[in-house]
This record gives C-alpha cells, sequence and structure tokens, in this order.
C-alpha cells in the first residue's frame, strides 16, 4: 500500500513523461553526485572541536571558527559584560510576537500597539543606555543583532510612511499628489547604495556645525526611507484594487477622510498585498548588509572581518555558509509568517 | 404645508463637458415618498448622489436639513450624518462582520460606545430578519441577505432620510421581494425615502410622488396615482408602456 502510493507519487511527479524522466534523472543524478561530497566536508570531515585555527586537520569545514566568533557574529563589538541588555530586548521581542499567536484577535491590537510605539523605546534604552544603563556607543554595535536592530527599525518606520506616501499619491490636493509622486520616484529612482554613503558621508556636511547625528541612526533612516518608497508603490496597487463603492459606502455613513481610510480601505488594501509587503521587508533585510560599505558591520560585516583575522585566514566559506543559512532561515520564518496571515485572512472572508 | 426637508434650486452638474443634470428643481417633504425612474443614463444615480454630496454640482443650490450642500463639499459630514444611502451593489464591508459592517460608523462617527453601538445593530439587523447572520462575513450572505444587511448598516446612523439607488437591481426575482418587504416596513415607519427604481409595483403601494428623468432633466414629477394614470409627456407614456408591459 505505502509502497504503492509512492510509486504512484513517482509517476506523477518525477517520470509522467519521457522528457520529464530524462530531466529528472539528470538532476537526481547530480544531486547524488554533489550531495555526499558536500555532507562529507560539512558534517563527516568537518572539525567542531578546537579553539584555534591549528585544530582543524582534517579535509572538511572548519566550524571552530564560527565557535570561537559566534557572540562577534552575533554581537558585534558590544562589551560582553552587557549582552544582557541585548539579549533581553530580543526576548522580549520575540516574546511578544509569540503571544500574539496565542491571544484573541481584538486584543492583538494591543501587541501591534507594544511593538510599534513603545518595545521600540525599551529596546532602544536597552541597547544604547540611560536610565542608568552605561552608554555604548552605536559604533560597537554589530553582527546579526544589527542586522536586526536594522530590520525591525527600517519595519517601523519604512510601513506607516509607507502607508502615508500611498495615501499621498492618490490625494486630491494637487501638492500632497505631487510631493508623494515626486519623493516615491526620487527614492526609487536611486540605488540603496547611493542612500547609504550619502547618509553617512555627505549628509553630515549640510548639518550645522555643532549638530551631530549618529551614523547608524542617519544610515538606519537613509534605509527605512528607501524602503518606504516600495512599500508606498506597493499599498497603492492594494488601494486601486477597491472598488469605488468602498469609498462611497464609507463617505455615506458620514466618515471623514482619515476615518474611512484607516477603518475601511487600508484594512482591505493591506490584506491584499500581503505578499508584495513581504517580499519588500525580506529585502530590506537581505540588504542590510550594504552598511559594511560605511564601516559598519552586521552579520556579513562580521564574517568579512573575521576571515581577513590573520589568526584565521582562509575560512570565508564556511563563513559565508553560516551567513547564507541565517539569512536564508530569517527569511523563510518571514515569508512562512506571511503565507499564514494569508490563509487566515482569506478563510475568515469567504 | 410641511416641512421641506430636502430641496434643490436650478442645480446643474456637468462630467467635464457633458451637462448631466439640468435645471433640477424639486422638494421633498418630510416623511415623503419619492420614486425616481427613467431611462439608462437620464441622470437618476446623478441626481441621487447630489443629494449627499458623492457627486459634486457645480451650479445651483442644494439644500438638506436647512444645511446648504456646499459645492466645494466643506459641509459634507454633517449633511451625510443624517443621510442614508442603499447602493446597487450593497458596497458591504468585505472584512468585517455583518454585526461590525452595523457597528463600525455608529462607533466612530458618532462615538457611541462600542456595546451600545452593537446591541444597536443587532435591533436593526432584526428589524431586517438576519439578526442570526451577525457573525458571518458579507461574502458568506445571499445577495438579497447583504442588501438587507446594508439597509441596516444605513439605519443604525439613525438617518432622517434614506436615499435607494436601484437598491434591487443586483437581485434575483425571489430576493427583491425580501428586500423590497423591508423598504416597505421603512416606509410604513415614516421614514423620508428617495428611491431610484424601476419596480412599479413598489412605487405604486409606497410612493407619495413619481419622478421621471430623461436626459438630465425632470421631465415629469406627480402624485403616484396620477402618473400612472395620466401621464402627461410623451416619453413618459412611452417609458410607462415600456415598464409596464
Ligand atoms: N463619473 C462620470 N464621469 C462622466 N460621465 C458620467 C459619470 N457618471 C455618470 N456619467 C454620465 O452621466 C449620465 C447620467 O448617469 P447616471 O449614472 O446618473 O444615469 P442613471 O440614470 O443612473 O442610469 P442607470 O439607470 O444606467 O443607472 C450618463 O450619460 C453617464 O454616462
Ligand atoms: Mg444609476
Amino acid at each position: 500500500m505505502q509502497i504503492e502510493n509512492i510509486k504512484n507519487w513517482l509517476k506523477i511527479n518525477l517520470f509522467s513523461s519521457w522528457y520529464y524522466s530524462l530531466i529528472s534523472i539528470i538532476i537526481i543524478y547530480y544531486f547524488l553526485l554533489i550531495f555526499p561530497k558536500f555532507l562529507d566536508w560539512a558534517v563527516f570531515n568537518a572539525t567542531f572541536i578546537g579553539n584555534e585555527k591549528s585544530d582543524c586537520k582534517s579535509s572538511g569545514a572548519c566550524w571552530v571558527f564560527i565557535k570561537v566568533w559566534f557572540n562577534k557574529l552575533i554581537y558585534g563589538f558590544y562589551p560582553e559584560k552587557d549582552l544582557w541588555r541585548i539579549n533581553l530586548s530580543f526576548f522580549i521581542l520575540i516574546f511578544t510576537i509569540s503571544l500574539s499567536f496565542f491571544i484573541k484577535d481584538k486584543f492583538k491590537i494591543y501587541i501591534l500597539f507594544f511593538l510599534i510605539l513603545i518595545f521600540p523605546i525599551i529596546a532602544f534604552v536597552l541597547i544604547k543606555g540611560g536610565f542608568g544603563l552605561e552608554y555604548i556607543e552605536t559604533r560597537e554595535w554589530g553582527g546579526l543583532s544589527l542586522t536586526f536592530i536594522l530590520t525591525f527599525f527600517g519595519i517601523i518606520f519604512a510601513f506607516p510612511l509607507g502607508i502615508l506616501l500611498a495615501l499621498g499619491r492618490r490625494s486630491e490636493l494637487f501638492f500632497i499628489r505631487y510631493f508623494s509622486l515626486l519623493f516615491i520616484e526620487f527614492w526609487r529612482g536611486i540605488p540603496l547604495i547611493t542612500v547609504i554613503f550619502a547618509a553617512a558621508i555627505m549628509f553630515p556636511i549640510f548639518l550645522p556645525q555643532g549638530l551631530n547625528v549618529d551614523k547608524l541612526l542617519r544610515v538606519a533612516v537613509g534605509i527605512a526611507i528607501f524602503e518606504s518608497a516600495y512599500i508606498a508603490e506597493v499599498v497603492r496597487g492594494g488601494l486601486q484594487s477597491l472598488p469605488k463603492g468602498q469609498y462611497e459606502a464609507a463617505k455615506s455613513l458620514g466618515m471623514g477622510y482619515w476615518k474611512m481610510n484607516f477603518l475601511v480601505i487600508l484594512p482591505q488594501a493591506i490584506k491584499a498585498v500581503i505578499p508584495g509587503i513581504t517580499n519588500t521587508f525580506i529585502a530590506l533585510f537581505k540588504d542590510t548588509p550594504l552598511i559594511i560599505l560605511v564601516g559598519l558591520l552586521e552579520l556579513l560585516g562580521m564574517v568579512n572581518l573575521a576571515k581577513s583575522n590573520s589568526y584565521w585566514l582562509g575560512l570565508a566559506v564556511e563563513g559565508y555558509l553560516f551567513v547564507g543559512i541565517i539569512f536564508w532561515f530569517f527569511s523563510f520564518i518571514l515569508s512562512r509568517y506571511s503565507q499564514n496571515l494569508e490563509k487566515k485572512f482569506s478563510s475568515e472572508r469567504y | 404645508m410641511s416641512e421641506k426637508i430636502i430641496e434643490f434650486r436650478k442645480v446643474n452638474k456637468y462630467y467635464g463637458k457633458f451637462h448631466a443634470l439640468k435645471d433640477i428643481n424639486f422638494n421633498v417633504n418630510k416623511g415623503e415618498k419619492i420614486v425616481i425612474c427613467g431611462p439608462s443614463g437620464s441622470g437618476k444615480s446623478t441626481l441621487i448622489r447630489c443629494i449627499n454630496g458623492l457627486e459634486q454640482h457645480q451650479d445651483g443650490d442644494i439644500i438638506v436639513q436647512g444645511n446648504v450642500v456646499e459645492k466645494t463639499l466643506k459641509n459634507i459630514e454633517v449633511v451625510r450624518k443624517e443621510i442614508g444611502m442603499v447602493f446597487q451593489q450593497f458596497n458591504l464591508f468585505p472584512h468585517l462582520t455583518i454585526l461590525d459592517n452595523c457597528a463600525l460608523a455608529p462607533t466612530w462617527v458618532k462615538k457611541i460606545p462600542k456595546k451600545k453601538a452593537e446591541e444597536i445593530a443587532m435591533e436593526h439587523l432584526k428589524m431586517v430578519k438576519i439578526s442570526e447572520q451577525a457573525n458571518k462575513f458579507p461574502g458568506q450572505l445571499s445577495g438579497g441577505q447583504q442588501q438587507r444587511a446594508a439597509i441596516a448598516r444605513a439605519l443604525c446612523m439613525s438617518p432622517q432620510i434614506m436615499l435607494f439607488d436601484e437598491p434591487t437591481s443586483a437581485l434575483d426575482a425571489e430576493m427583491i421581494k425580501e428586500v423590497l418587504e423591508i423598504m416597505i416596513d421603512l416606509a410604513k415607519a415614516g421614514m423620508t425615502m428617495v428611491v431610484v427604481s424601476h419596480e412599479m409595483g413598489f412605487a405604486k403601494t409606497v410612493a407619495d410622488r413619481v419622478i421621471f428623468m430623461d436626459d438630465g432633466k425632470i421631465v415629469e414629477i406627480k402624485k403616484t396615482k396620477e402618473f400612472f394614470e395620466n401621464p402627461e409627456n410623451e416619453r413618459t407614456k412611452l417609458f410607462l408602456s415600456q415598464i409596464l408591459k
């Protein structure tokens, strides 16, 4: 019975015609050729134990490298004794997000409220310092935690801004419409690298003497504004998909512009474009390594630094593979989460 | 004389160069039921949508309950709060349950506490006989049920005037009846109603006066009985002979 099922599955999916069979066989052949070699390198011949490069004597991967540098890859140059501050911030974040899976829908709005308005302040104080906590300069921040900080900041900044821009682009007021249009097209038209360079190097030149804005903050705002233009275009697509009748029904019930948009239009428009929004956020997450160009080292930057350390030369593959897996893993989670949301909303409606 | 609740004084409306309403003059008294009919494209929707400012007029005055509907729509929310509207395509909010559809505007526009707003919503859903559907989403209801929900939603704002733009045109015969029944109940309860409809049976039972429109003009406006028995204009006669066949 089981075997019958498997046979059927194979027939339908891999060997339904002679050319599909041929393609399947070629793919399986190469897979069998490469995968064992990879496993040998990554697992069977790899070194896991030790504290130095010289401990890696086999021909396989030297995971000792990742182990020794692990803290740096995750936390950058953040002081060892203060790591709990970053950990606590992330614990709060993950805890709140997990909580949202277990509570009733009508309380979720409070979670959202907390994540957007309160959590950033808590996390900022925890990580940066203040209220009795020692100040830690942003130049000491780095590694995966910096990747997360930038992504999170980007999302909570770019999302509302993008929504406002999308509304602005459809506004009946001439100045607001053209301002939004120009703003969006400007940021969509320049590469992110330029934005990062400009924020880090050019921007300070235009600031009045004595005024100093943190470099990381400048870059983070630059990235967030850049992404907001993309969010705006995605949300605009959602707005355009709504029939005119929705606006008219809301108006006829006496709702003004903001109530109409926030209660009736945006909830539908945003639900319609969840995949596009997720895409933008995944892109944002994966674009953060570009800040290496202005000397800020998130995860990939830290790996670059580690692999050029004179004691650890020649271990680039392990490092990049590690970075790749981490980026893939979190992107995958984001994408699954969005699929989850989509499913939930579509079952809600029909 | 009874109190005028809607007044049109020489109203003109253009879509770009197209002259959609031409010198429209008429009044609606409080509690009166008006049915508007006429061929497709004659401006019925345009006329009814000018009353609550879903379309802007360019010339003349529209006065609703003593408030002038500004051509810039500056004060339109004041006017809209008192006017309920029911559309051909129902236009329920698909992301909300029927109950939430009804309670949304009372809570956010009238600032009625949510609990109370839901009670009001439930009462009106009972009135339109779909209270058992309260927690479903619009997409799960039949067309007739959706239209009745839409009527309930409008009534939850306790409007003084109800506008209907071809409320039964998107429905099958069976469902038309259930919606018309609700509208007849509403008429009996004394609501001021302006209804664009080709349901002449409904017009005969409910309407105090009937308006016939053609080419952006009010061609004929008469007491219901007279309208059907003694139409004056040739176009009205032609239209009636076609529709009453
Ligand atoms: N937004 C618009 N822009 C341009 N022209 C319009 C617009 N809306 C309506 N019109 C035109 O105005 C005229 C009147 O339209 P309206 O919708 O009021 O007619 P109607 O009597 O309601 O017709 P129907 O019975 O088909 O609903 C039509 O000729 C129509 O083409
Ligand atoms: Mg019409």
